[in-house]
């Protein structure tokens, strides 16, 4: 077993996720037959490799091709979203702020 | 005038002969999808406001006689994980069903400075996540070729409109194969252009690694010029490429003689199926139409689709962690603390994939399985994208399936997660390795349905792309098994 029914509530505390008990046994029996599948990784040698993190900078790929083609933009100041707009999907907020449950009780 | 099979051309030549205005074209196109859209659940919300606005402004410059734009009139369906100001996006989640963006991606923005026509969003997987679109929070989308069976996904919605004729365009969104797979279940063009040549500001993201916008249509011409409005550097998005972008249709010169093509070994050594019969079938058209035609190797493939569910979910975990009952519409009403708000927000509000993808994605970037996983999916990522920079110094493109098989029923596969994710073997190879890859109909099954063949070229050669679809649509004769 690639992984157990401990780990999966495990993860689901590290993803904030909260799952029903039918969830956690459907996820460990898929999540199982996934990593399953994903162990064929370690039949490939990739000693030497460069790990790659995004497809136009990797240093030994493709260089040639994509060249260096993200850019910078100016460092200058543009008009923001404002307050407003930016809580206008808030389940909750007031005075300019998103408002959430206490978070330390007196 | 037939609505449901107009083109861009069609459309500017009849705005510009005055045979209809825009805001007639976008009444009567409203009215016929309004019609259509029960049969397959395509659209989830019209936005008819905001398109006869946008007509209305095509047909004032036709009048004052300046030039209305290469989009002009155009209707266009957009995927909902699309951002547009001020019009409800679902990304087809009960989480962010009252979501309204406060601003539009700049693909949209492009695309209605070009005179396009927005009529509404359409239907796809919650975040984008599937491939046959029955993970909507909304309900399945329905093939209009074949209503028993999906169209594919993630961008199901966008591909049924077009085939189904209530949109001339549509935008869809790709990371392992999700505008190309409902395209070729759909029987449209479905085209996703290199990675960064179209800015992602304003895609709601799912795996910013791997994450593209891009065109459907129904035919290569349309899917190169509605690529040709939207491609291009954008501040807002700092992966999107400098690179200039070329005019795709001067490449479309139906001459193809010469091209070096190159089928991959791997793809095809298992496919014995109606789908390889009618891509074997699409091959021999190119080579009919003076293609060189060669067997190459991707000797990476086998591990592919380990590399993009440990890549695709490990960057959905992240990318969704902002989804916690702060900031965007949804929250459980079961909040009592901080972390109840959270968890059960969450547990309440993602879909079953969803989930499945966020515990798979923490569980890999989690302590003690980060380099055993992550670190090691990324390497074989380089490795898959070096056999395609290999195979592109023997060939200019790569003809392959998109799908192993054709759309299959709804139902048929939704309990079966390996299964599904298997399914993508031919589309996420050319995603991991960002080269422009799109979908183009080769023929139907005995069944009748629509198969596509895929092409693939080096980053930023759309126009070599192009030039090769659009050449065998022209040469293609409707191959019916």
């Amino acid at each position: 077993m690639k992984i157990t029914e401990k780990e999966v509530r495990y993860v689901a505390e590290l993803a904030n996720l909260n799952l029903s008990e039918a969830e956690v046994r459907k996820f460990q029996a898929d999540l199982d037959e996934i990593l399953g599948h994903v162990e064929r990784l370690n039949e490939i040698d990739t000693t030497g490799v460069e790990p790659m993190a995004q497809v136009l900078f990797s240093a030994h790929h493709a260089a040639d091709d994509a060249g260096d083609t993200a850019t910078w933009r100016d460092d200058r100041e543009l008009p923001p979203l404002g307050t407003d707009l930016a809580l206008a999907n808030a389940p909750q907020s007031g005075g300019g702020y998103f408002k959430v449950p206490k978070v330390i009780e007196r | 005038m037939d609505i449901g099979s107009l083109t861009i051309g069609q459309v500017r030549d009849g705005l510009l002969a005055r045979r209809f205005s825009a805001v007639e074209l976008t009444r009567e196109t409203l009215d016929f999808a309004a019609a259509q859209n029960p049969a397959t659940n395509a659209y989830l919300r019209f936005s008819p406001g905001r398109a006869l606005s946008a007509a209305a402004r095509v047909d004032g410059k036709i009048a004052r006689g300046d030039d209305p734009g290469p989009l002009a009139g155009v209707p266009v369906a957009v995927k909902d994980v699309i951002l547009t100001k001020g019009l409800r996006t679902t990304c087809g989640s009960k989480l962010l069903a009252e979501y309204v963006p406060p601003y539009d991606a700049t693909a949209i923005a492009r695309l209605e400075e070009a005179g396009g026509v927005i009529l509404g969003k359409t239907n796809c997987d919650e975040f984008a996540m599937g491939s046959s679109n029955e993970n909507s929070a909304f309900g399945p989308v329905r093939n209009p070729l074949a209503p028993d069976r999906v169209p594919g996904g993630s961008s199901g919605g966008s591909a049924a409109a077009v085939a189904q004729g209530t949109a001339v365009v549509a935008l869809g969104s790709d990371t392992g194969g999700s505008i190309r797979q409902p395209a070729s279940f759909c029987g449209v063009v479905g085209v996703t252009p290199t990675y960064g040549r179209v800015s992602r500001y304003g895609l709601t993201a799912f795996a910013s690694s791997l994450d593209h916008i891009g065109p459907l249509a129904r035919t290569v011409r349309d899917a190169a010029l509605l690529l040709q409005t939207i491609a291009g550097r954008d501040p807002c998005d700092a992966t999107s490429a400098d690179a200039p972008v070329p005019d795709y249709t001067q490449s479309m010169d139906g001459n193809v003689q010469g091209l070096k093509l190159g089928l991959p070994r791997e793809y095809l050594k298992d496919l014995t199926s109606e789908t390889g019969d009618l891509v074997a079938a699409g091959v021999k058209t190119l080579r009919k139409l003076g293609c060189e035609v060669r067997e190459i190797s991707l000797p990476a493939t086998g591990y592919a689709i380990g590399c993009y569910y440990i890549i695709a979910t490990a960057e959905a975990s992240s990318n969704l962690a902002r989804y916690d009952g702060v900031r965007y519409t949804f929250r459980s009403g079961d909040s009592g603390t901080l972390s109840d708000m959270y968890r059960h927000t969450r547990g309440e509000g993602f879909g079953a994939e969803c989930k499945r993808r966020i515990m798979l994605g923490t569980y890999v970037l989690s302590a003690g399985y980060y380099d055993a996983y992550y670190v090691k999916a990324q390497k074989v990522r380089a490795l898959i994208a070096r056999d395609f920079a290999q195979a592109f110094s023997e060939v200019d493109a790569i003809v392959a399936p998109v799908s192993p098989f054709p759309a299959f029923k709804l139902g048929e596969k939704i309990d079966d997660p390996l299964a599904m994710y298997l399914s993508d073997i031919y589309t996420i190879t050319g995603s991991l390795a960002g080269i422009p890859c799109m979908s183009v109909p080769c023929g139907t099954t005995a069944g009748g349905l629509p198969v596509g063949m895929q092409i693939l070229t080096r980053h930023f050669d759309e126009p070599t792309m192009f030039r090769l679809a659009d050449a065998f649509e022209r040469a293609s004769t409707g191959v019916t098994l």
